[in-house]
């Protein structure tokens, strides 16, 4: 597998001439490889935010260097690797800049200067893959909020970018329009093969991930797979990040004295697990 | 309910006016206005009156839309009608109440402003209701290309505007919410003399202008993100097309601006 992002001890600070002020980013190092679903978690102000904004060249590092397919990020190269990477923001309002949901999605492709004809192509295509396509003339205030962040994922895929960054993409949405845009993540990802970076505090999110990157003050606490991360728990809490539904289940249901190996991360493992633990006295 | 008053203003439709480029519309509606300056008789009122109805047909708009857009005008017609009723003393008296005669000449002139104030506002009216804002701003950011020479941002300007008619209902809900959440605290909108009123909005428009600017900044981001810098090289996605149809049109306004123009005193 071929790496197509990297950060290189990494640091940033969003205020440079006060050495003294802690770091808002602090020598991370991490590499993706293509295909991959990453997650970094980390409560508010642990520097996940600040690391996607230099992923894209909002931000540029004080010290090292992110690499995207082996290139440096340099003001030089910056438009060309944007038109790479597709980024999903938080809000799902303040990221919609066309009139309609077709407007938006060929807003990059407008700025990238594709011509029209291909323009419609790629539009069409994009909206079919999140399943938006009936929407095409809508206007977004006629939109949920899970609908506006296809609509958005749609204008990242339009370009057929390489990395797909979703900034807490999903922490303003109800439930049900959560589920809607991970279950688009993770059927393009199969379909496409699409590098996915998942910026979030939801650890159920995370679980869906390859691999997930625990940040915590700036700096890289923890990475491994979900498995591996969740395996920390206590100090998880203490750091103020709320282990999945199954996992505290577990871990109460231990403390009550039920026979239960091991950690169980998802509803159905553990709900597996408790009507055979019996099985294994 | 506040989305109506805007946006109701456009009426989707498949009538020919609605067919039509934005870009014609606009010469269009422009042209008309220098055009009715032309008629000063009865003749060439009764064509312009005709024409006037002529397109509110071809519109298929309801006359209750049209005669909405009146409302803001209705006392400057009025106003004006009364006005040259009381000032003007040419020929022959009408109507003596003693105090005050109606001349011939203030009756016509009269009737002929209050009709020049009418097709105004219906030919503009029929302009915003059959063309959606954005297609008047595509239209109009066209129009205006050939300003780009003497540095007129045209590009940035219709940007804006396109981005300003896309965030009115979500700031328009955001009001909404802020205001519940004020009523929520007992605060009174309703009620009350006006001072108090004035000073009840402020908790209003405060939290409103901060969560406009967080928007902003947040939109600004997304598109950078998204490679907008600016108007060079960048291709369109909204195409317009011009029809034989929009070249009818104009022709037939020639052709009426010409008739008026013999027809005239």
């Amino acid at each position: 597998m071929s790496e197509i992002l990297s950060f290189n001890h990494i640091t940033f600070s969003y205020t440079p001439e006060n050495a003294e002020a802690r770091k808002a980013v602090q020598d991370v190092s991490f590499s993706v490889n293509q295909g991959e679903w990453i997650a970094i978690v980390g409560h508010n102000g642990s520097g996940k935010s600040t690391m996607a904004k230099l992923m894209c060249g909002l931000l540029f590092p004080e010290q090292g260097e992110v690499r995207i397919k082996r290139d440096v990020l340099t003001e030089e190269n910056l438009w060309e690797i944007r038109s790479q990477i597709g980024m999903v923001f938080q809000n799902p309002d303040n990221q919609f800049v066309g009139a309609t949901v077709q407007d938006d999605v060929a807003f990059s492709l407008e700025n990238n200067g594709v011509p029209y004809e291909e323009m419609v192509i790629r539009v069409k295509e994009a909206l079919e893959q999140v399943k938006m396509e009936g929407f095409i003339n809508h206007e977004p205030h006629h939109l949920s909020g899970g609908q506006k962040q296809r609509v958005a994922i749609a204008g990242a895929l339009a370009m057929y970018p390489q990395i797909l960054i979703l900034d807490e993409a999903t922490s303003m949405l109800d439930p049900q329009g959560r589920e809607e845009v991970l279950k688009t993540v993770q059927a393009l990802r199969e379909k496409i093969g699409l590098t996915v970076l998942s910026i979030t505090h939801d650890l159920e999110e995370a679980l869906l991930a390859d691999r997930v990157i625990f940040m915590n003050d700036g700096k890289k606490y923890a990475e491994g797979t979900p498995a591996e991360i969740f395996a920390l728990g206590d100090q998880l809490v203490d750091f103020g990040l709320d282990l999945p539904f199954a996992t505290k289940m577990t871990k109460l249901l231990q403390a009550q004295g039920v026979q239960l190996v091991g950690q169980h991360m998802t509803e159905e493992e553990l709900v597996n697990d408790l009507w055979t633990s019996n099985f294994n006295k | 309910m506040m989305e109506k008053m805007i946006f109701g203003r456009y009426i989707p439709g498949n009538s020919f006016v609605h067919q039509l480029d934005p870009r014609s519309k606009l010469i269009f509606v422009f042209a008309f206005i220098i055009i009715v300056f032309l008629a000063n008789n009865i003749v060439t009122y009764a064509i312009l009156l005709a024409f006037t109805l002529f397109v509110i047909l071809m519109s298929r708009i309801r006359l209750y839309f049209l005669v909405n857009g009146l409302k803001p005008v209705i006392f400057l017609m009025a106003f004006t009608f009364i006005l040259h009723i009381l000032m003007n003393k040419e020929g022959a008296v009408l109507l003596d109440l003693g105090f005050m005669k109606i001349h011939e000449e203030g009756l016509k002139q009269g009737i002929f402003i209050s009709m020049r104030f009418l097709v105004l506002v219906f030919i503009t009216s029929i302009l915003t209701l059959t063309t959606s804002p954005i297609s008047i701003t595509d239209g109009l950011e066209t129009l205006l290309n050939p300003l780009k020479k003497i540095k007129l941002p045209v590009h940035e300007l219709a940007l804006m505007m396109s981005i300003s008619l896309r965030f009115i209902p979500t700031l328009m809900d955001e009001t909404d919410k802020i205001m519940k959440a004020q009523m929520a605290r007992g605060s009174d909108l309703s009620a009350g003399p006006l001072k108090d009123r004035l000073k009840a909005v402020v908790p209003l428009l405060v939290p409103l202008f901060v969560s406009a600017f967080k928007r902003a900044e947040d939109l600004a981001t997304a598109m950078e993100v998204r490679g907008y810098r600016g108007g060079e090289g960048r291709t369109r996605y909204r195409q317009l097309k011009w029809d034989i149809k929009d070249t009818m049109s104009l022709v037939l306004l020639l052709a009426v601006a010409a008739t008026l123009w013999l027809l005239r005193n």
